[in-house]
């Protein structure tokens, strides 16, 4: 059992911080993790996106070469790392922001992650968290206690309500969206 | 009792120093080795270690090579550019025997480059940056536990040998996070100290080798042991001398300090290779790449396998001349033009052909590149049949 998944949008998002947190509830789920990323040399804006390689089998290669699930953020992470997709992909994306994505016979998932993340949270900043719920709940590759461990080991304190609040709207929105 | 962590390569480095004893970093943030300068910062004063971010990567290193004349474990890291910047005092602790470890996370170049993209275009510098005729050693992990595993082991040799050990690692390796298991307490994992004086101070000669090994006993600055450290050739007084056999006696021992243990520094791993035709070269993040394409290889019927230089200077002559005469083809995997390559073509001295996959576009080739290049190297044996 392997899985790629990659989360993509602009920096400064937490899509390398949303990657770490899947990682590490990978981990704790008795399972291995290889999470790797690419950035610009910019602090903020710039595309950005981090990948997470799960397995119960030793992982070498630590790129994603052909993501199972896909996460994108923003158009121009859309139209810059959508393209190894193919069907059997499943590409989330964020409503707010994406418009169309290049693997056009991919599943595609349409989700207010943003939008949700103000609703539930008062924050956009929260939108990270929200989409690792609806990943997760999409994909089934972690167990929810161990995201949620990981997510509260890993935001700031004092936060933790907030963040508790962010995965259940994202549990909540991918539901919806499946029901469909 | 152990705990399992997701740490990323720098921060691997990090603990592995911590644990050797590294008790003085010295350095200026450069990314993609950043993690390492604010891993140390955060770590050495829980220790009672110290931690000191200077002007620049030259004030840094030489930070480092004080420290170490004083008594402490030292380090420091840096990528491309600032490890430019650091090749005077490594030929400095070269001369003067100074232990130190300094860790390069190489990234694109020459000059600024790319600073958040691998390559491997260090290998040669890391041999041959600073001037002079020198022998130093340079190590490099291929993942994060054996990022915690080779720093320890640096600091060890740096101790060991008194001389400069660099930690050779890339971006890939750097930046990547993965599963480490690290015990709760480092008791026990700190390695051995330099070799001290066991004469009383008035009769110590700094640089005499007094045991046969050629590596002199170190007596700390302050330790009430008086001597001269400088970066011209010196006799075993420490204080320079210029005559043909004085500058022959350094020479000779500086080189065989480390030539005559090849067998305790030099380490590869072979991944297998028993039976195999064509046997790929890779070291540090580039291996990661190879050992997916061998299992590839293997899979539809080519027997391929992997041999990884650990130790990457001196260079393991030995354990590649082995390898070439078991096998049919050695193809090296690097990510910059060919640098690797040609000493493996020179200790091969023909005995096999050596084929090279060199990828230099920013971005780590994947298992698939590879194994359309191990597929390659196969069909040109069966047609030199």
């Amino acid at each position: 059992m392997k899985q790629n998944f990659r989360f993509s949008g602009t920096g400064g998002q937490g899509l390398i911080t949303a990657g770490i947190i899947l990682a590490e509830a990978a981990l704790l789920d008795g399972l291995l993790a290889v999470q790797s990323q690419s950035y610009g040399p910019e602090a903020r804006g710039g595309s950005s996106k981090a990948e997470v390689i799960i397995s119960d089998q030793p992982i070498r290669f630590g790129r994603v070469t052909h993501p199972d699930t896909l996460l994108v953020m923003s158009q121009e992470a859309a139209d810059k790392f959508s393209g190894d997709c193919d069907a059997s992909s499943l590409i989330i994306t964020d409503s707010l922001f994406v418009k169309d994505v290049q693997a056009r016979d991919a599943r595609r998932i349409d989700l207010p992650i943003t939008h949700t993340a103000r609703e539930a949270c008062g924050k956009p900043l929260f939108a990270n968290i929200v989409a690792l719920g609806a990943v997760v709940a999409l994909t089934k590759c972690v167990t929810t206690e161990s995201l949620e461990r990981a997510v509260l080991d890993r935001v700031p304190k004092g936060t933790e309500d907030a963040n508790k609040k962010a995965l259940a709207a994202g549990y909540e929105i991918a539901k919806k969206s499946a029901g469909k | 009792m152990s705990r399992v962590l997701l740490l990323q390569g720098n921060q691997a480095v990090v603990e592995g120093a911590i644990a050797a004893g590294v008790r003085f970093y010295g350095g200026y943030p450069i990314t993609p080795s950043t993690e390492i300068a604010e891993g140390m910062a955060k770590r050495l004063p829980q220790v009672g270690g110290k931690f000191m971010q200077t002007e620049d990567e030259l004030a840094g290193i030489g930070t480092v090579l004080g420290a170490s004349l004083g008594g402490a474990k030292a380090m420091t890291a840096t990528s491309g550019p600032g490890f430019s910047l650091k090749q005077e005092m490594i030929g400095m602790a070269c001369s003067a025997e100074i232990p130190c470890v300094i860790v390069d996370v190489q990234r694109v170049g020459p000059a600024t480059g790319q600073p958040t993209s691998p390559s491997q275009g260090d290998v040669m510098q890391t041999r041959w940056g600073t001037h002079g005729d020198h022998w130093l050693i340079v190590v490099s992990p291929s993942s994060v536990p054996e990022c915690f595993e080779l720093t320890r082991r640096a600091v060890e040799l740096s101790e060991k040998y008194r001389c400069p050990v660099i930690l050779l690692m890339d971006e890939i390796v750097g930046h990547m996070r993965e599963r480490i298991e690290l015990p709760d307490s480092y008791e026990g994992l700190s390695v051995p100290r330099r070799k001290q004086p066991d004469t009383p101070p008035e009769k110590y000669l700094a640089y005499a080798d007094t045991d046969g090994s050629m590596v002199p006993a170190m007596a700390d600055f302050g330790s009430g042991y008086r001597w001269h450290m400088t970066g011209l050739v010196h006799d075993e007084t420490g204080f320079p001398k210029g005559t043909p056999a004085a500058t022959k006696n350094s020479q000779d021992r500086l080189h065989l300090k480390l030539r005559n243990h090849e067998d305790d520094i030099v380490q590869v791993e072979n991944y297998r290779t028993e039976d195999a035709d064509v046997v790929v070269i890779a070291y540090g993040g580039a291996a990661r790449t190879a050992y997916d394409a061998v299992d590839m290889a293997r899979d539809e019927g080519i027997r391929a396998g992997l041999l990884r230089p650990v130790t990457i200077w001196p260079f393991a002559d030995r354990q590649i001349q082995a390898a070439a005469k078991k096998t049919k083809c050695l193809l090296v995997h690097e990510l910059n033009c060919g640098q690797y390559v040609r000493e493996v073509g020179r200790a091969v001295r023909g005995i096999v052909p050596v084929d090279l996959y060199a990828k230099y576009d920013n971005e780590p080739a994947t298992p698939e590149q590879l194994l359309e290049k191990i597929r390659e190297s196969a069909e040109k044996i069966k047609g030199a049949k």
